[in-house]
């Protein structure tokens, strides 16, 4: 048994604590983890951005180029005062239109085109029919719920009703499976406190 | 003083928007390079929060602020393992590997794990059939917790059967038509920021 | 009908000790119930299954250990798999904290096997920028990755050596927890047409459904359940399928909690309560 392994149960156990009830064992599981993750980021965004992206080629192979992201990155800075962020604009405003001009192609290509010719392929052969027919039905009913420019009346608003039933099917499944994914954690940390710290479980 | 940064967004965002169609290798090489400028803008970002996530904290030992004396963990451990992990590096056997998988990693999943037993108690408190809505989320949240596990087959061998229904038509549609959703409004404000239309991004003048 | 609203109103730690005991007792004492194998996973498997001896496949291990306990299972898993075929692995991860998790999934797979580095797998190690590395490596491996994870050039690593972009592989699998899914749904299968599986956390499953019926993913393995369903598929007995009983214990429970709960509701409205409305609905208290 290592000291990480012990370490590592302390804390498993002071954030459980938070179940019976808030306390300072929790409270200081939670500032460290704070400190940390955001420690952690930056140490990693050193070495493995700052270095190879920016360090490396401007003292190893004197690429000026890279000080325009350089410059880029340290107006963003200038944010953590209020008078700097006129500056930090300029940072921001790169970062947010290169995004913006990778969204397009990506999401029309992958999201939107390949997703509608899915939708309007011919139906499936025998009783494949109907679930095809379904498809189709709740992903132009969920489409008119989510059309809000025009009032859900008439139509358009029966419409949208149907859609919320396909919506609501569809946050039950999501919902199932988030209780399926927390729950797998929470057998992840169980199968640690028995089998690693406390050894009353067979190793793997 | 926000045309220049509008300029700067339309011109960044039209470049790689245009060179995503062109394959020379060229263009290639420059859609990269821009890309690897952001990565440098997005650590410096992460730098940025830090310095508020300093502010704040040390603001309350400054102060001795009820807790103070928890704001001096976070001071601390965001301190030294920085300051770590510059030096010796973030790779395996390093120091700040160590950490990541005695503290981060262990504090991390248990966090999560933690939602276990909220989502259990919300369940119970709040998960209501109080509409015909609220009863189809139920019903199916219902299904796939038994239908997709173990358990589910020894019930009823239709279950999988139906959960499998349920994912593969109705979740299907509803998912698609929110992937439609979420693409068509994700191009559109894409194009409206470009444009300078959407402008909100750049806060108040 | 007093024993209705105390019923309502139970200590929240009882329901606490409830999922604890759920999922540590199976663990304990384990039933070892069957696990059906659903299509979608299937689907992936088979994908893999049907690669000749030989083939080439880029494997993204895009998670950390925060959410190992479903994809750590899933990549030994598939790993496994595509040793067993003779299938060579190109390894790769897009989280700086996943190095030290892939490498353990691959060496875990390699003992497991007997597959040997460089012979039938390579492992790259950590590139940071999702976009960047899925773009690089659909113009040149090499300028992305000119060396492996421990330093060898790619020419000099048999597994590496003919592999210059997406074209040379057979396949693509992604596991990951997060949005890389998405850019390399975008990237690698979008733009560059390889065929791709996705392994992800459950909570991601549901939204990937779309994209297999369009063809656009080959398979998809969801959470801790789907990597147990591929621990049976290739007919070995790991962690995924250790948790499976606590699993279904806890999903028990919280399903008979709901259950109570709205029978509780029902029968203190037909007495005239208000049956807990929202504000006793706190997940607080």
């Amino acid at each position: 048994m290592t000291l990480q392994t012990w370490i590592a149960a302390f804390l498993t156990l002071c954030v459980f604590s938070f179940l019976y009830k808030d306390n300072p064992f929790y409270r200081f599981a939670e500032h460290l983890f704070v400190g940390a993750a955001a420690g952690y980021l930056l140490a990693v965004q050193w070495q493995n951005v700052l270095i190879p992206n920016v360090w490396t080629p401007l003292l190893h192979d004197h690429k000026l180029v890279v000080l325009i992201p350089l410059a880029l990155g340290l107006m963003m800075l200038a944010r953590a005062w209020d008078k700097g962020a006129g500056i930090a604009r300029w940072s921001l405003a790169f970062y947010v239109g290169i995004y913006s001009g990778v969204a397009i192609p990506g999401y029309m290509q992958a999201q939107i085109f390949a997703q509608l010719a899915d939708a309007a392929k011919p139906f499936a052969p025998g009783w494949g029919a109907v679930n095809s027919a379904l498809v189709l039905v709740g992903l132009l009913t969920v489409l008119a719920y989510f059309f809000f420019s025009a009032p859900h009346k008439g139509v358009h608003g029966a419409g949208a009703r149907v859609g919320i039933y396909f919506l609501m099917v569809a946050f039950g499944a999501s919902f199932g499976y988030t209780v399926m994914a927390r729950v797998s954690l929470l057998i992840a940390r169980v199968q640690f406190l028995l089998r690693d710290w406390l050894h009353v479980l067979p190793g793997p | 003083m926000r045309r220049g940064p509008l300029l700067l967004t339309f011109l960044s965002g039209a470049a790689i928007a245009a060179l995503f169609f062109i394959p020379h290798y060229r263009a290639q090489a420059a859609n990269s390079m821009l890309l690897e400028w952001t990565l440098v803008v997005y650590a410096f970002a992460l730098i940025l929060g830090s310095i508020s996530l300093w502010n704040s904290h040390a603001r309350k030992v400054r102060n001795r602020a009820e807790g103070w004396g928890f704001s001096v963990v976070t001071l601390v451990s965001l301190l030294a393992i920085t300051a770590l992990g510059v030096w010796k590096g973030v790779g395996e056997g390093t120091p700040v590997d160590w950490i990541y998988n005695t503290v981060n990693s262990p504090l991390a999943s248990t966090m999560f794990a933690l939602l276990a037993f909220v989502i259990a108690s919300a369940a119970f408190r709040a998960f209501r059939a109080r509409s015909v809505e609220a009863t189809l989320l139920l019903v199916t949240a219902i299904v796939m917790m038994i239908g997709r596990v173990s358990i589910g087959e020894l019930i009823s061998h239709r279950l999988p059967g139906i959960t499998e229904w349920l994912l593969d038509v109705p979740n299907l549609a509803a998912k698609r038509a929110i992937a439609i959703g979420v693409g068509l409004g994700a191009v559109s404000t894409a194009l409206k920021i470009i444009l300078g239309i959407e402008r909100s991004y750049l806060g108040r003048s | 009908m007093t024993w209705v609203r105390q019923l309502l109103a139970i200590d929240r730690r009882i329901i606490f000790l409830l999922v604890g005991a759920g999922a540590a007792l199976p663990l304990l004492f384990p039933l070892n119930l069957p696990v059906a194998v659903t299509p979608r996973v299937r689907a992936a498997y088979d994908a893999i299954d049907a690669l000749p001896p030989g083939s080439k496949v880029l494997l993204s291990m895009d998670y950390e250990p925060d959410i190992m306990a479903e994809l750590f299972p899933m990549s030994v898993a598939v790993l496994r798999h595509c040793f067993r075929k003779h299938v060579q692995v190109i390894a790769m991860t897009l989280y700086p904290a996943g190095t030290g998790l892939g490498e353990r999934a691959i060496s875990t797979a390699a003992k497991a096997e007997g597959a040997v580095l460089n012979r039938d797998y390579a492992w790259l190690g950590y590139k940071s920028g999702f976009q960047v590395v899925m773009i690089g490596i659909g113009e040149n491996l090499r300028g992305m990755y000119p060396v492996d994870f421990y330093g060898t050039p790619l020419d000099s690593i048999p597994v590496t050596r003919h592999v210059n972009s997406y074209a040379q592989l057979q396949m693509v699998i992604n596991l990951s927890g997060s949005s890389a899914a998405d850019y390399w749904i975008q990237f690698a299968q979008g733009r560059y047409h390889a065929p791709l599986v996705i392994g992800c956390t459950a909570v991601m499953a549901t939204d990937y459904y779309p994209y297999l019926s369009s063809k656009q993913l080959l398979g998809l393995i969801g959470g801790m359940k789907g990597a147990a369903e591929y621990e049976r598929l290739i007919d070995t007995f790991g962690d995924a399928r250790r948790g499976m009983d606590a699993q279904s214990l806890v999903h028990l429970i919280v399903v008979g909690l709901v259950i109570v709960g709205n029978a509780a509701l029902f029968i203190s409205k037909r007495s005239g309560g208000d049956g807990g409305g929202p504000a006793s609905g706190s997940m607080t208290r």
